[in-house]
């Protein structure tokens, strides 16, 4: 499937802070510090509606920390954030998440002790039985219950975990782990799903079928936000990408043309980021670090 | 030494005025650690909150005594505000600190000299429970059937007490199955994840801490019309940890641990309590290794024997999950 289907970004400048022609979310002057440490300094970023937008940088570009303050699991310094037009600076996780805006985790948050079946139906939202008096009297809320269960139901089919819907979530790998996760945000209706390393920990073969459920929800009309290293996937998924680094957005634009932009490669993901060693490559970089071992234990006496 | 008499009176421990008070606080140890993962180490507070609520009410401002029960229980939710304000928005650990230390800065308030015309300092609050007596309907001062041996006031407030403890016990299992339930046990697992998913997990972190302590308010209401008194030594830290011991013993996040767990416990302190006292009546243990006024001591450290010997072949208590416990591990 080709990136933007609809072209809706064709003609929009690569450049930092663009503005886009429908934003689902718009980011203006965000800062965070910790001690003297200028971990993100954002002068505008917006989120075209209905894309897969990613967010790339090398380690310590401040992505998490960017991610952390949209999803309001930390404070911003400053700054303003609107999300579908309404203003949500300093609101809390939980809020945002009732808007529409729910993510995920890099280490994947999996209820252990929950049944995946009750991972799903947490997702839900507004529960009439989780109000604590009405948690008391099952004919409130058992009709909605057993929607609930429904959606929950369709929805593990899709992503093939029906055969451990009673099973400790604990007891499931990594990797559906991951896609429990993702089910699970998408029992909440979101408009805007985070995603925060998804492909982080998988086994290759998942790997795929995850990429085809981050291009689902894009067919479903659910923006999509993710972190992530893996180039590739940046490249096979996005529509657009945004480059951080030290705390800025210091690029913008289709992965095509951060793929071929050298200086990008060069400074942010390093000149030699995907391309395979050789084999003397890699017996030379074996024996340089053998040497250097052999050096170290001779210091020690 | 008589085996029978020794059975006799565990059996009427284990169904005793004690067990009872446990029972009922160790279900909400339960709701606050077994169900929302909320580390609890001052659950005597709660109990004193209520005792003193009720106690103060009837002595003090000469309140209506059933008035009074709501008062026992307002205040143990006033403790649970004060408790969870300052500390559920910050980790686990910094509530397991205040409320050990809370629980104790009350123990030590209520026995002050200088709040003694309102809580009575080291006596505590006496003969207040009176009103209550007037409808025991087991006038006799003993009742002795079967195994059981209990005196009239004790039968009377075991009769009310043992049917509120299972009342409570089917509410939190009702509870803990509807969506709410599953909430508070997302919090348990993982804070973060709820709230990304949209619960407030702050708001109902505040509600199970005021059920549980609410519930342990009950449970110290209880316990002082059964005695008819609030003795402010009572509630030292060790009760708390007894608690625990109950509820590790019937397995945490049980529906009926607690009351299981309540009455193994008090039956395992009354069982070696009579057998080491019959061994040494009988001069089978050497006086240089225990002599009569050891046994108190001696039976709490078989316990703790028997608590380390469950922690290493049965974790999981007697109702828990052995699946369930090995994922916490990973």
């Amino acid at each position: 499937m080709p990136a933007d289907p609809a072209g809706t970004l064709a003609g929009v400048a690569h450049q930092p802070g663009v503005d886009k022609p429908d934003p689902i979310l718009v980011v203006e002057g965000m800062s965070r510090s910790f001690g003297g440490l200028l971990a993100v300094d954002v002068d505008k970023v917006s989120v075209q509606r209905g894309l897969i937008t990613a967010l790339i940088g090398p380690n310590g570009a401040g992505k998490t920390t960017f991610f952390n303050l949209l999803t309001g699991f930390d404070e911003a310094d400053a700054g303003t954030a609107t999300f579908d037009g309404q203003l949500v600076s300093g609101m809390s996780s939980h809020r945002l998440a009732k808007m529409g805006m729910v993510r995920t985790f890099q280490l994947t948050k999996s209820l252990t002790r929950l049944s995946v079946i009750e991972n799903m139906k947490l997702g839900a939202r507004d529960q009439r039985g989780e109000a604590f008096l009405r948690a008391f009297i099952p004919y409130l809320w058992r009709y909605q219950e057993e929607e609930i269960e429904d959606r929950a139901e369709a929805l593990l089919e899709r992503f093939q975990l029906s055969h451990m819907r009673d099973e400790y979530a604990g007891t499931l790998s990594g990797g559906q782990r991951k896609l429990l996760e993702m089910a699970r945000a998408l029992m909440a209706e979101p408009t805007l799903v985070m995603l925060d390393e998804p492909m982080a920990g998988v086994n290759p073969a998942l790997t795929q079928s995850l990429l085809e459920h981050v291009k689902g929800l894009r067919t479903e009309g659910i923006t999509v936000v993710f972190v992530e290293h893996d180039m590739d996937v940046v490249r096979d998924i996005s529509d657009w990408v945004v480059v951080m680094s030290e705390g800025r957005v210091i690029f913008e634009g289709p992965p095509e043309v951060i793929s071929q932009d050298p200086a990008v490669i060069d400074a942010y993901l390093g000149a030699h980021h995907d391309a395979p060693l050789t084999e003397e490559q890699e017996e030379q970089r074996i024996a340089n670090a053998e040497a250097e071992l052999a050096e170290r234990e001779g210091e020690v006496p | 030494m008589n085996l029978v008499s020794i059975l006799e009176q565990t059996i009427s421990q284990m169904f005793g005025v004690n067990a009872m008070v446990f029972a009922m606080a160790v279900i909400g140890l339960n709701v606050h650690f077994g169900y929302t993962g909320l580390l609890n180490f001052g659950q005597i507070g709660f109990l004193a909150m209520g005792g003193y609520g009720l106690g103060m009410s009837i002595t003090v401002f000469g309140w209506n005594p059933w008035l009074g029960i709501l008062v026992g229980l307002g205040y143990a939710l006033i403790f649970a505000l004060l408790l969870g304000i300052p500390t559920l928005r910050l980790r686990g650990d910094y509530l397991a600190i205040v409320t050990i230390a809370a629980s104790e800065v009350l123990r030590i308030l209520v026995r002050s000299t200088t709040l003694a015309d309102w809580t009575g300092g080291n006596t505590g609050i006496t003969n207040f429970a009176g009103a209550f007596y007037e409808f025991n309907p087991f006038t006799e001062r003993v009742y002795d059937f079967g195994p059981f041996f209990y005196t009239g006031p004790n039968l009377f407030i075991l009769s009310i007490g043992w049917p509120l403890v299972l009342l409570v016990t089917f509410l939190i299992w009702q509870l803990m199955r509807s969506p709410w339930g599953r909430v508070v046990k997302a919090i348990r697992e993982d804070e973060d994840a709820a709230r990304a998913l949209g619960k407030n997990a702050y708001w109902y972190k505040m509600q199970a801490l005021i059920l549980g302590g609410v519930i342990g308010g009950l449970a110290g209401i209880l316990l002082a019309i059964a005695n008819s008194t609030v003795q402010p030594d009572y509630f030292v830290p060790v009760q708390t940890f007894f608690m625990w011991t109950a509820l590790i013993l019937g397995g945490v996040g049980r529906v009926w641990s607690p009351i299981v767990g309540s009455m193994l416990f008090w039956g395992l302190l009354t069982v070696t309590d009579g057998v080491l006292r019959g061994f040494e009546a009988e001069g089978w243990i050497p006086r240089w290794l225990m002599n009569a006024s050891q046994v108190g001591q001696i039976r709490f450290m078989l316990v703790g024997l028997g608590l380390a010997l469950l922690m290493v072949y049965r974790p999981q208590g007697l109702f828990g999950s052995r699946e369930e416990m090995m994922l916490d591990a990973r």
